[in-house]
């Protein structure tokens, strides 16, 4: 054989091969093409899963729905409070996981007023752990940095000493929710993880003044389970709370008027903003308790209209004097 | 152990130690956070942020101090910080290793040849210490003026110096630099008479950009780092990052084609330790001037310092590869010199220090003839609280970026050409980025600054307190209202999240009320009942007027008298009550919202910026923080009184 013809050969075989792995790569690229593509391109306004929360709220009694007790001590209030409701135990019972939604809003010292007291979030803790809750998550999200806020205000570590996790909002930790016949929540980020398995929801506000809605209480609260920007809904603040009102139906509200923040709200930033008023809220209407707790700034529950958009809604009783309130005071 | 071993191990101790000391650079007294971790130490121990600092402000600041133990250990026993402490250092030995591993003996010999152009390590040092040296040569320069005894002894100094070397054999070059350094300063001292000298010259602290510490710092802190950010809170963003994450990968890559190519030709740090390693009593050397010539020592010189030639000492890292690698204990490091002789001269000409020193000097007045230090002050810019002003901030300011990561809200961020080219990757405030503005009590920036760029303050001083109180809260800046954005303002919808959001007591920004006809709001009603009225004209969105915000006002009404509207369908709008004086069909009425109306007070606004960062206008904000009456400048005051 010359070494022509090897060569030839060689050439051959080796074109051959080369071919069927271009062949090859032809029939891929056109698979994969073909079978990729989208003739319409994406659709306009891509609506994703929607999530929403449970109803916590217990089934209608005839047990007291408000108390209102008198006392400059968040623990000992607290507890009266609680008992004249029929105790803890009627609210969390053995296995419960419980979130309690704070108002950790911004980064200052509890002393301000501006957030929920971290004694009181903390003895919280301790009841709900006490009448056997399975575990008891802290959550906000708040205006200011989430890290700074649940630090600064002292709650963290309150919290956790007391047992509680802390639940920060991550951008994982909200998914879109719409709510039913609703003008403003639709298609909007909540903040659901910490609600995972959770079976309890405790509400704890404290009492603020607020130049956009009049006042900030128990269901104004609930703008913290919002993610986005919602600022946007200021310009309708009182159907976003009456729609927070209904997406949010927590087991129990506490609204601690221990101290109010008279002047300055919701972000206070001096002692001079405040006015001690010692009174403890616990209610199962937060309708009633904010129209009780409208009366500590000094308004009337008529002045605020999210109140009377809630009670008309069917989601409590703006007249709370007639929920024949259990009163009494601890020293 | 071999002493390569523990090379290795110190330099995997300090990489590990500089690492961890990125990641716990975040507030809070968690062991993985801030709580008492010396995070500086590093960026301390780095003398070339010393003597920056130190030519621009003529003092050392605080920890500065360490730099001290860096310099008399590399004046006694050579380069080992580049090779055993320095953790940008050793990454780079690292990827070096990766890139050339597989190389054949000869072909690394190659690549770790000295080369002439490892020279420019040192212009670049000396560029950059000239352009930290204006204010100090402007100082010099005006003494004549100012104080004609000091003047006239540095003028008789620099001339008989100047005539001393003249006289002398020039020798190398530094005695070139040093005569014509005398001989420039006999021409400034005269020149000094006759200008302004501080017209001329200026100092801008530079050596950040390429020095390693800071440069690796940053890198860490605000590129490499935020993969994990995600981890523990929300994701944080950095504006200049792309181009810090250029330069970093950029000098990471050059491994690949020579093996510390950024320590050899680039680093400033290093191009300092060289001209320190000058009388160094230990060097590494050779014992006889002939060998064998495997020149194995070559195979993984990390300085390419020649150990098998006539070795460059100013090299040498220290490395002690060559001591390893000799067969024949050829290498030793010890008091003698190389028996094959010394290169003693890192081969600086008196051009290229004259071009560097004069680039290095004269960059600084080009610069600023941009005028942003002084007429032509960006009120973008607004620096963290305590930051100096502006011309004394360029003079400390190293770019490591340290209050960037310890920012807990992540407002600070690294500017691209905002201040300037010299403001390039220091830090400002970016209100629409982060987790709120600048956090009223908060202080940590500048209680991590390593320079006093950012003075530490107390939380006392910055909320104006204690007594602190006579000076009042420190001001970053003033917010603004841009009535054609804002809400209440340019478009009858109630907002005031700015107002509610201040964290001042009392609150900077206040409310003015006002009430507005809406779009159509004139109106005839059609007809009349007990709660409601019919009114002609355009459909009405129904339940849009039912906010509690809305309001109608009869035409002949007493002044200041309207009535709640509670809810509205088509043509119809509802009261709670109904009317004293019932209207009738045919009355003019006009549909009016209540507004609450931002406005700033400049005597109360700190510039926190938490406003902007709230305002629902979530694209150009309708509240923004600008400069103006910002602390650190009182020139550029906003009120006349404060």
């Amino acid at each position: 054989m010359s070494q022509a013809n090897d060569f030839n050969q060689l050439a051959r075989r080796d074109f051959l091969v080369r071919t069927a792995k271009a062949g090859a790569a032809i029939v891929t690229a056109g698979g994969v093409g073909f079978c990729l593509h989208d003739r319409q391109g994406p659709a306009a306004n891509l609506a994703g899963k929607t999530v929403s929360l449970p109803d916590f709220s217990l089934p209608a009694s005839t047990a007291p729905k408000l108390s209102i007790v008198t006392g400059a001590d968040r623990v000992k209030t607290v507890n009266r409070a609680l008992a004249a409701l029929g105790g803890i135990e009627r609210f969390i019972q053995s296995g419960d996981r419980v979130v309690l939604k704070v108002n950790a809003a911004f980064a200052s010292p509890a002393a301000l007023g501006a957030t929920s007291h971290p004694d009181l979030v903390a003895e919280m803790t301790r009841l709900c752990l006490r009448a056997g809750a399975a575990s008891v998550i802290v959550t906000d999200n708040p205006i200011n940095d989430p890290q700074s806020c649940f630090a600064l205000t002292g709650i963290a570590r309150a919290a956790e000493a007391a047992g509680a996790k802390i639940a920060l909002p991550m951008a994982s930790s909200f998914q879109p929710t719409t709510l039913a016949g609703a003008t403003l929540i639709k298609d909007w980020p909540l903040l659901i993880e910490p609600f995972k398995g959770v079976t309890k929801l405790i509400g704890l506000a404290p009492v603020k003044d607020h130049h956009r809605s009049g006042a900030s209480l128990t269901m104004k609260n609930w703008y913290g389970l919002l993610g986005g920007r919602r600022n946007v809904f200021h310009q309708d603040i009182h159907t976003i709370i009456l729609e927070l009102a209904r997406l949010v139906r927590p087991t129990l509200v506490i609204l601690d008027g221990t101290m109010t923040m008279m002047t300055n709200g919701p972000t206070g930033g001096s002692l001079d903003d405040l006015k001690p008023t010692n009174m403890m809220i616990a209610s199962t209407d937060a309708v009633a308790a904010d129209a009780f707790g409208a009366t500590l700034l000094g308004k009337t529950a008529a002045s605020l209209p999210f109140i009377g958009k809630t009670a008309a809604a069917g989601l409590g009783t703006a007249d709370f004097e007639s929920l024949n309130p259990v009163r009494d005071h601890v020293d | 152990m071999k002493i390569v071993t523990v090379r290795r191990i110190a330099q995997i101790f300090f990489f590990g130690l500089f690492a961890w000391f990125c990641v716990v650079t975040t507030v809070g007294d968690r062991w993985w956070q801030l709580r008492g971790w010396p995070v500086n130490w590093l960026l301390q121990l780095d003398p070339l942020v010393a003597l920056g600092t130190l030519l621009t402000t003529r003092t050392i600041y605080a920890g500065l101090l360490w730099a001290l133990v860096t310099v008399v250990l590399t004046i006694l026993l050579g380069r080992f910080f580049c090779g055993w402490v320095c953790p940008f250092g050793a990454l780079h030995q690292f990827i070096g290793w990766l890139g050339n591993r597989r190389k054949k003996h000869a072909e690394r010999v190659a690549a770790n040849q000295y080369r002439s152009g490892q020279v420019i390590k040192y212009y670049i040092l000396i560029a950059l210490l000239a352009s930290a040296s204006g204010g100090l040569l402007a100082e010099v320069l005006r003494w004549p003026r100012e104080k004609p005894a000091a003047g006239l002894v540095v003028l008789v100094a620099s001339l008989i110096l100047t005539l001393w070397f003249a006289m002398q054999k020039v020798v190398n070059g530094w005695k070139q630099a040093a005569e014509w350094f005398a001989g420039l300063l006999f021409i400034g001292t005269v020149l000094g008479f006759l200008v302004q000298p501080e017209a001329l010259v200026a100092s801008s602290l530079q050596i950040g950009l390429l020095d390693p510490i800071p440069l690796f710092q940053r890198s860490l802190n605000l590129v490499i780092l935020t993969a994990f950010d995600g981890l523990a809170t929300a994701s944080r963003f950095y504006l200049a990052a792309w181009s810090i994450a250029a330069v970093f990968f950029a000098a990471l890559l050059l491994n690949w084609w020579i093996p510390r190519f950024y320590c050899r030709f680039i680093c400033p740090l290093g191009a300092l330790f060289g001209v320190l390693v000058r009388w160094t009593p230990w060097r590494v050397g050779k014992r006889q001037g002939e060998c064998r010539g495997c020149e194995l020592c070559e195979n993984n010189c990390e300085g390419a310092c020649d150990p098998f030639g006539k070795i460059h000492p100013h090299e040498c890292l220290l490395c002690m590869n060559c001591l390893r690698a000799c067969r024949q204990a050829q290498m030793t490091y010890g008091p003698n010199r190389s028996a094959a002789g010394e290169e003693p001269s890192p081969g600086i000409t008196r051009r290229g220090f004259l071009t560097a020193a004069v680039s290095g000097l004269a960059a600084v007045p080009a610069v600023r003839l941009a005028g942003l230090t002084s007429q032509n002050w960006n009120p973008g810019v607004i620096r963290p609280p305590g930051a100096l002003a502006e011309e004394d901030f360029l003079q400390r300011c190293i770019k490591c970026d340290q209050c960037v990561r310890v920012c807990p809200t992540n407002v600070i961020q690294p500017a691209t050409l905002e201040a300037g080219l010299e403001g390039l990757w220091t830090p400002l405030l970016n209100y629409r980025v982060g987790t709120s503005g600048c956090q009223l009590n908060c202080i940590a920036c500048g209680n991590v600054c390593p320079t006093a760029a950012i003075r530490p303050l107390t939380l006392d001083e910055k909320l104006g307190r204690g007594s602190f109180a006579d000076h009042g809260p420190l001001r970053l800046g003033t917010a603004f209202v841009d009535r054609d954005r804002c809400l209440p303002w340019a478009m009858n919808k109630p907002c005031i999240v700015c107002q509610e959001n201040c964290p001042v007591s009392p609150k900077a920004i206040y409310i003015r009320e006002e009430f507005q006809v809406i779009h159509d709001g004139e109106r005839t009603i059609s007809a009349v009942a007990a709660d409601r009225l019919t009114l002609d004209g355009a459909v009405l969105r129904p339940g849009t007027l039912g906010t509690g915000d809305y309001f109608v006002r009869l035409e002949n009404a007493a002044a200041g008298e309207r009535h709640l509207i509670t809810d509205n369908s088509a043509q119809e709008v509802e009261f709670a009550a109904p009317f004293a004086t019932a209207p009738s069909a045919g009355d003019r009425i006009f549909l009016e919202a209540r507004l609450q109306q931002p406005c700033v007070d400049p005597a109360q606004c700190i510039g926190c910026g938490i406003c902007e960062h709230e305002c629902p206008v979530s694209g150009l904000r309708a509240i923004r923080v600008s400069a103006e009456n910002e602390s650190r400048n009182p020139r550029h005051s906003l009120t006349a009184r404060s």
